[in-house]
Order: C-alpha cells, then sequence, then structure tokens
C-alpha cells in the first residue's frame, strides 16, 4: 500500500515537473453522481459528471439546442422518416484503465451495445447496476425502435415505427451515451460488468482518474480524444452541496467556475470585480394549468378573462425575484422556434371582468387552485404563487380556495383530472419543441389518467404538432411550431408564468465557457488566464 | 467487572431492536418512496412503477417488509442502495473514517481546551475570567451550527484567506485513499504539501464541530471541580501544606474528572448529530453527508443501515465509558 501511494506520489511530482504550464480548472459542483453511467440515471448531476468522459452519436452544438455530428459525423434519413443511417467517424479511440487496454478504436459494436443493453432483456449487461433505463423508457424509445443493424464497422442503421423527427435530438441525449462492447467483455469475463459504471471508459475529452465519494471528481485531458484538444489539463469537480459555501470558494479561488447561486447572493456576485456571472433562461416553463375538460374552464373566454386577471410582474418580482424570465408562449426563447411575435396578455381586471360577464359569469364564480408542495426548477414557491393569483382573482369575483397534496399524490390528481386549475411545469429533455408541445398540450395526454395538465385538446394545434414531428425539415418544422403558439396564445389553455433564469458565477479569469440551454454544465472548450 | 460487563451488553439487544424498529417506522412515516421521489414531471407507466415497486418489496406490506428486513440483517447483509446499487456495507466503510477523523479531532479539540478552561475558572470562581467563560460558553452550546460554521468560512476562508473554505485536502493533491484516514494517508503520500493541506482542512470543521462539546465539557468540568474544591479532603491537603498545583490536578481533577468523563462519552451522539450538519457545510465526504443526501432521495437502506451503524457505534462508545467510569470509580464496579 505504501509502495502504491509512493507511486501516486511521483507520477505526481512527475506530473509537475513536465508540465509547468500544465493547467487545472475546478468547477464547484452541487451533487455527488450516483455512478458513471447516464443511462440509469436522471439528475443533471449525474450527467455534468460523465459529459466530459463519454460522446453520443450526434450531440448538442455548445450553447445551443442544434443537433450536430457527435461520434457519427453524419446520418441520412429515408424520405418515409423511418428509417436513420449514422456515418460513423473512423478516429474515435476508447480510454483506458488499470483493469482495460482498448485493443481497437470505436465502432458500430460499441453503438449496438450501448442500445441493446438499455432495449434487451437478452443484453447480459440489462440488468447491471440496478438496470432502470428511466430516460429510455420516458424517450418511449422501446415504443420507437423497430430495429439497430449494424450495416458494417463504421455504419449504424435505426429503423423506427413511426416517423419521429425529434428522434435524432433524443440521440443528443445524455442517455444516448456510447460505451466501450470491448471493454464490456473484459469485465465480464473478470466477473465484475458493475465496474463499467463506476470506472468508465469513454470516447471523449477527458480520463476518469478518481471519484472520492461527496467530496471530489478527477478527470485528466485525453490524449486519443478525436476532437480539439482541451485547453485545461486537469479538470477537478469539488462536491459542494451548500451555495453559500460554493460562493465562498469561488471568491476565494479554490475553483473557477460554480454552480447556481442564492437568488440573494447575485447583487453582491455583480458587484465583485474578480468574478463574472452569465445567465440565461433555463429550458423550462412554470404555468397555471386550467382544467379543459371541466367547467367554467371549456370557456375560451374565461381562460382569456383569467390570463388579464392576474399580475404577472407581481408574480416575478415577488417570488422570483429576478431569476426569472415572464413566459408568453409554452417554450423558452432559448429553444428554437419560439414565437418572439406573439404579444403576452396585459394585465388589465376591467378587460377580465368584463370577459367573465361575456361568458355568463358577471358575478365571477368559485373553483380550487392547486399549487404543488415543492419546490421546482421552475416554480421556487408554488403556495406563495397560488396566494398571489388567489387575491388578483377575487379581484374580478373568482372565489379560489387553494389545495395542496404531497407532491406524489399531487401529480396522480392532477393526472386524473380532480383539478379546477393546478400550478405545475415542464423541464425539457431533448431540446426539441415537440418534447414541450406533445406532452403537455398534445390530445393523446389531455385524457383523464394522462399527462397533460390543461386536458387541453385542440384538433388544430393537434393537427400542427403531429405533422412538425414527421417532417425532418427544420426549416419547414420551425414554421410550423411557430403556427401552433398562435394558437395556444389565441386559446389560452395556461396562464404561462415563467421560465427561470439559471446563473452561473465563474472567476474572471475563465474563458469560453458556454452556457447550455439545456443546463448542462461543458467544460471542454473552456481555458483560464 | 466481568458481571458489571454482562449486564451492560445484554442491554444493548433491546436497545439495538428499538432502534431498528423506530428508525423503520420514522423513515417510513415520511411522505413519498424512492420511486416516486425519482419520478419527475414526466410522471410514471402504472407497470413501470409497480415493477419497480416490486424489485425494492415495497409492494410488500410494511410489517412484512419490516420482518425482511430483520432477517437480512441476522445474516449481516444491510442491503443496497436504492440509488447507486452498491452495498450499504461498503459505502459506509468507505465513508466512515472521514467522520470519526473530524468527530475525533472535534473532541480532542474541546477536551483540550475544554478541561484546563474548566479547571482555570473554578479556581478563579467569581472573577472576570470565570464569568467571562461561563457567558461565552453558553453562547458557544447554543449555537446553531449551520450559522456558526457559515460565520467562520466568511471570516477566516474568505475575508482572511487564513484556511480553506472546505473539502477534505486542496484539490491539487491526488492522494490514493488506503485507510481512509487523511492525515495518515498524506502523511505516507511523501508529499508533505498534502499533509500540511489536510491539517488546515482540518482546523475551521473541528474548531465548528469542537465548540459545543467545549462549552459543555468547560461548564461540567467547573461544576464538577467547584463541588469537589468545596471537600474535605482537598481542605486537608492543603493543610497538609501540598502546593496549590498539586491539590488542583492530583486530588481535585482526577476526582472531579467523574462526572466529565460521562459527559464526554455522551458527546459522543451529539458529535454524530453534529457531523452531519458541520459536513454538509464544509462539503466533508463523511457519514453525515451520505445520511441527508439518503433522506433527499428516500434511499431506505442507506438510511436504515447508517441510523444501525451510528447506533451501534454510539452504544459502543457509552459502553466504554461505563466501563471507564467503572474503572475510574471502584464503588459502582458491585
Amino acid at each position: 500500500m505504501f509502495k502504491k501511494s509512493l507511486a501516486g506520489a511521483l507520477a505526481l511530482a512527475g506530473l509537475l515537473a513536465t508540465g509547468a504550464t500544465a493547467k487545472t480548472l475546478v468547477y464547484c459542483a452541487e451533487g455527488s453522481p450516483e455512478n458513471f453511467n447516464p443511462m440509469i440515471n436522471t439528475t443533471g448531476t449525474t450527467f455534468n459528471a460523465n459529459r466530459p468522459i463519454y460522446n453520443r452519436l450526434v450531440e448538442f452544438k455548445p450553447g445551443t439546442t442544434e443537433v450536430g455530428p457527435g461520434l457519427a459525423e453524419s446520418w441520412d434519413v429515408s424520405a418515409d422518416g423511418l428509417t436513420f443511417t449514422f456515418h460513423l467517424r473512423h478516429n474515435g479511440k476508447w480510454q483506458s484503465n488499470k483493469n482495460f487496454k482498448p485493443t481497437r478504436g470505436f465502432t458500430a459494436n460499441d453503438v449496438i451495445f450501448s442500445f441493446e443493453r438499455q432495449w434487451k432483456d437478452s443484453n447480459p449487461y440489462h440488468k447491471v447496476s440496478g438496470g432502470g433505463y428511466d430516460y429510455f423508457a420516458d424517450m418511449s424509445m422501446p415504443e420507437l425502435l423497430s430495429s439497430i443493424d449494424k450495416v458494417d464497422d463504421y455504419t449504424v442503421r435505426f429503423v423506427l415505427k413511426k416517423p419521429q423527427a425529434p428522434f435524432l435530438a433524443n440521440l443528443a441525449m445524455d442517455f444516448a451515451t456510447i460505451q466501450s462492447a470491448e471493454y464490456a467483455d473484459v469485465l465480464m469475463k473478470m466477473g465484475k460488468p458493475e465496474l463499467i459504471d463506476q470506472e468508465p471508459i469513454g470516447t471523449g475529452p477527458y480520463e476518469f482518474v478518481q471519484y472520492v465519494r461527496d467530496a471530489t471528481i478527477r478527470f485528466k485531458a485525453f490524449a486519443g480524444y478525436w476532437g480539439n484538444a482541451p485547453k485545461v489539463d486537469t479538470l477537478v469537480y469539488s462536491i459542494n452541496k451548500d451555495p453559500a459555501v460554493r460562493l465562498a470558494k469561488l471568491r476565494a479561488n479554490e475553483c473557477q467556475i460554480s454552480f447556481g447561486p442564492l437568488p440573494a447572493d447575485l447583487p453582491s456576485i455583480k458587484a465583485d470585480k474578480n468574478l463574472a456571472l452569465i445567465s440565461q433562461s433555463g429550458l423550462n416553463i412554470g404555468y397555471l394549468a386550467f382544467n379543459n375538460l371541466k367547467e367554467p374552464f371549456t370557456n375560451q373566454k374565461v381562460r382569456l378573462a383569467i390570463n388579464m386577471a392576474i399580475d404577472k410582474k407581481a408574480i416575478l418580482d415577488a417570488v422570483y425575484q429576478g431569476a426569472g424570465q415572464p413566459a408568453k408562449n409554452l417554450i423558452p426563447p432559448t429553444l428554437w422556434s419560439y414565437n418572439n411575435a406573439v404579444e403576452d396578455f396585459k394585465y388589465d381586471p376591467e378587460a377580465a371582468k368584463k370577459l367573465l360577464a361575456e361568458a355568463g359569469f358577471p358575478n365571477g364564480f368559485e373553483t380550487d387552485l392547486w399549487a404543488m408542495p415543492v419546490q421546482r426548477p421552475y416554480n421556487p414557491d408554488a403556495r406563495r404563487i397560488g396566494e398571489l393569483m388567489q387575491a388578483d382573482l377575487a379581484k374580478v369575483g373568482i372565489k379560489t380556495k387553494i389545495v395542496s397534496y404531497e407532491w406524489g399524490e399531487y401529480r396522480k390528481r392532477v393526472q386524473n383530472s380532480e383539478h379546477g386549475m393546478a400550478l405545475l411545469g415542464w423541464t425539457g429533455d431533448n431540446g426539441d419543441p415537440d418534447n414541450f408541445f406533445v406532452p403537455l398540450a398534445g390530445c393523446a395526454s389531455a385524457r383523464v389518467g394522462g399527462g397533460s395538465a390543461s386536458k387541453w385538446c385542440n384538433k388544430e394545434f393537434e393537427a400542427i404538432v403531429q405533422k412538425a414531428a414527421e417532417v425532418t425539415d427544420p426549416a419547414e418544422r420551425t414554421k410550423l411550431y411557430e403556427q401552433a403558439q398562435v394558437i395556444m396564445h389565441r386559446e389560452a389553455p395556461f396562464y404561462l408564468i415563467a421560465h427561470s433564469v439559471v446563473f452561473v458565477p465563474m472567476r474572471a479569469t475563465v474563458k469560453n465557457f458556454k452556457l447550455s440551454p439545456l443546463g448542462s454544465f461543458e467544460f471542454m472548450n473552456v481555458d483560464i488566464d | 467487572m466481568l458481571r458489571f460487563l454482562l449486564s451492560r451488553v445484554t442491554l444493548i439487544v433491546p436497545t439495538f431492536m428499538a432502534v431498528t424498529l423506530a428508525s423503520f417506522l420514522l423513515i417510513h412515516a415520511v411522505p413519498g418512496d424512492p420511486i416516486e421521489v425519482r419520478v419527475g414531471e414526466h410522471g410514471i407507466a402504472p407497470e413501470r412503477l409497480a415493477m419497480l415497486r416490486h424489485q425494492f418489496g415495497l409492494d410488500q406490506p410494511l410489517w412484512k417488509q419490516f420482518l425482511d428486513y430483520e432477517a437480512q440483517l441476522a445474516h449481516g447483509d444491510l442491503g443496497l442502495s436504492v440509488v447507486t446499487h452498491a452495498s450499504v456495507w461498503d459505502e459506509f466503510l468507505t465513508l466512515f473514517p472521514a467522520t470519526i477523523e473530524l468527530a475525533a479531532c472535534a473532541l480532542i479539540f474541546a477536551i483540550l481546551v475544554g478541561l484546563p478552561l474548566g479547571v482555570i475558572a473554578a479556581v478563579r470562581r467569581g472573577t472576570a475570567f470565570d464569568y467571562g467563560l461561563m457567558g461565552v460558553s453558553v453562547t458557544g452550546a447554543s449555537m446553531p451550527i449551520f450559522w456558526w460554521g457559515l460565520m467562520v468560512i466568511l471570516v477566516f476562508s474568505v475575508a482572511l484567506g487564513w484556511t480553506p473554505v472546505s473539502g477534505r485536502i486542496g484539490d491539487m493533491f491526488y492522494i490514493e485513499p488506503w485507510s481512509g484516514f487523511m492525515l495518515i494517508d498524506s502523511w505516507y503520500s511523501d508529499d508533505k504539501g498534502a499533509f500540511k493541506s489536510v491539517v488546515q482542512h482540518l482546523i475551521l470543521p473541528t474548531i465548528v464541530l469542537g465548540t459545543v462539546p467545549l462549552a459543555t465539557i468547560a461548564r461540567m468540568t467547573r461544576s464538577s471541580m467547584l463541588e469537589v474544591l468545596g471537600e474535605d479532603f482537598i481542605r486537608t491537603a492543603r493543610a497538609k501544606g501540598l502546593s496549590p498545583g498539586r491539590v488542583v490536578v492530583v486530588h481535585a481533577l482526577r476526582n472531579a474528572l467523574i462526572p466529565v468523563v460521562t459527559v464526554i462519552g455522551l458527546q459522543m451522539g451529539g458529535l454524530m448529530g453534529g457531523a452531519i450538519l458541520t459536513e454538509t457545510i464544509f462539503a466533508w465526504p463523511g457519514i453525515g453527508h451520505w445520511l441527508v443526501e439518503a433522506i433527499q432521495r428516500r434511499d431506505y437502506p442507506v438510511l436504515q443501515g447508517g441510523t444501525l451503524l451510528i447506533a451501534v457505534l454510539v452504544m459502543a462508545v457509552n459502553l466504554g465509558v461505563d466501563v471507564t467510569y467503572g474503572f475510574l470509580n471502584p464503588r459502582i464496579r458491585r
């Protein structure tokens, strides 16, 4: 053991001696990863910890929700939209560790392994590490996939059961990470298959070095990386749950980039010359959903009236405190196809009263307003928002009772259509507008028991959204989604509140850090003075 | 002495059973289970929910789950974490040294500082030092750890830059864990900079975690010393012409120590509780940090196993205290 630590010290000394200009970047992360496989986890923390190591077939271009090449250099989609053929890069290399020295580079076998592990019971790795592939299921991959075939070592063909344009964006998500089939075989022979998710091997810009639970994750630049070599040699995630302590570490230059600060600390961060602060609206939406299956919300005038009766600015000031951007569309402005031409409703209680009278409710009505019991990224305090709304609605004659249940129960009851109006929201998964419009406002989820809280099903809107999911031309899809937003504004199935704003504080010496609209942290291109 | 020991050990079994039951009931009284907590706005298909529930045995009635857990415990198996799928025992072993290291340093700090302060306060009873110290110790014992931790970080790490903000060692050091005790591992790493870094990282959390026991020990020592100093045998010792130092240290302190040792032992439970908060503030990778996370994720096996192991530890320390007590005071051995 002593020998081992001696060797470690010598290696470190060697590293220090040769790398006089070696750069280290420390990121103050907010939590520990569950393990090192994004297929079986669903938290952003785990995804962030894995992103330096792995690649996917296609990847989001830094700072956007646009899909670009990854381990696949290019791809073709058949005219019927059912077959996606991926042409893989020839220069992908696998990292190594004490148990594994790769004998070959990245090939189609690795792609097949990585998807079959999640898809098929028969794959020997299907049950390893608990075997829950939540995202694979959530993105309806089992229902969508018909077959995945290796055409040759560098060509893979995915055949779908129905045309689905957002499928490409699904493949850029973290769950679609590519693991090494050869590493899997080696570990299986050793009798330690679970190590594949604990001592990860990937094709990405950084190699995994060490993970000390709840303390640090260390990476070093991978010399065999197929893309541009990363600017920083050693990347360290320093884990700290407390936002005040993370900020203290940043101020002491113990880390150079930090996960989200407390809203109360934002002014002092902005005032600090040594720090920089960047922000962007998150890929989410917080809303009040009207139950469109129930009276009086089946009446469009009632929905419009409520949209005019609630003071959005007051909610943003009082509850979001600068960390929210008022929402006028269901999708956030960072998402492609956002229709900026839509104009938000004006706060106008008098006009609201008039509309209510026209709808047949001159003296208002009584209903319930549901507020969830938990804090969510898109809604920091539902109870407080509910109270503000309650006061505003009372002014136009709508009497509301605030209702709340334990979180699991709350979601279940909303699905079962027990509410009048309910506060809820959504965080996007794959940066495709389809991922907002279909689950939140599509006809399939509008039934009792379906996922939508609005239970809104509009034929015209549905036809457009369905078409947009089937055509693959991005320009055409953009047009369709823009149209869908106009219809949604006209019909007002929701009172849209806000998109939360994500803040990332960093040292002023950090260069090229790009905030991803998907909320992920990537350090591949980051440099430091 | 053997009978005394045996009677103490037999008490451990029912205590152990009570702890398992209490922790089981408390954990299940919290709404939401590990599966529900994991589900976000996506919701979950009923078939999938049923499958996952079944996989973790959550579809069984509560009494059956408890009996199954007891049976599993009887086989020495603490189960797997619902979140990481690693063995609870392995996770505990990896993280425990960090907690012990911190708790031991805090306790040593509390004794080394608290004991002399208490003695001095007792000897100088009624002076400004005595009043000042007692005032400070009331403050120390009642200070919320969370607030106190952030304050020392803001003053010593951010404003003065004397100590690191958090963690166990500087991020530039790469130490292969061997014993799990950073003081030992870094000493043998042949990189003395690493050892220094570990010590620097220990200072603030030690002070923060040690504050409450320090205040308690100081107060206890003072009152116990005052009592003993008023005894007849002290007057006799003084009358015999012994030096004041010898009277205080040898004759008074040794006798005054008995209740102090009990109090020190009892601090162990408090230290574990305090460690949970201190570890959260200082990002100290120990079991406190681990359990807090497990509560949020409703990781039942970790919560139950962790609580049990801590209970065992506290019981073992209490037993140790009882034995020491018996050693210090022969009268209670019988």
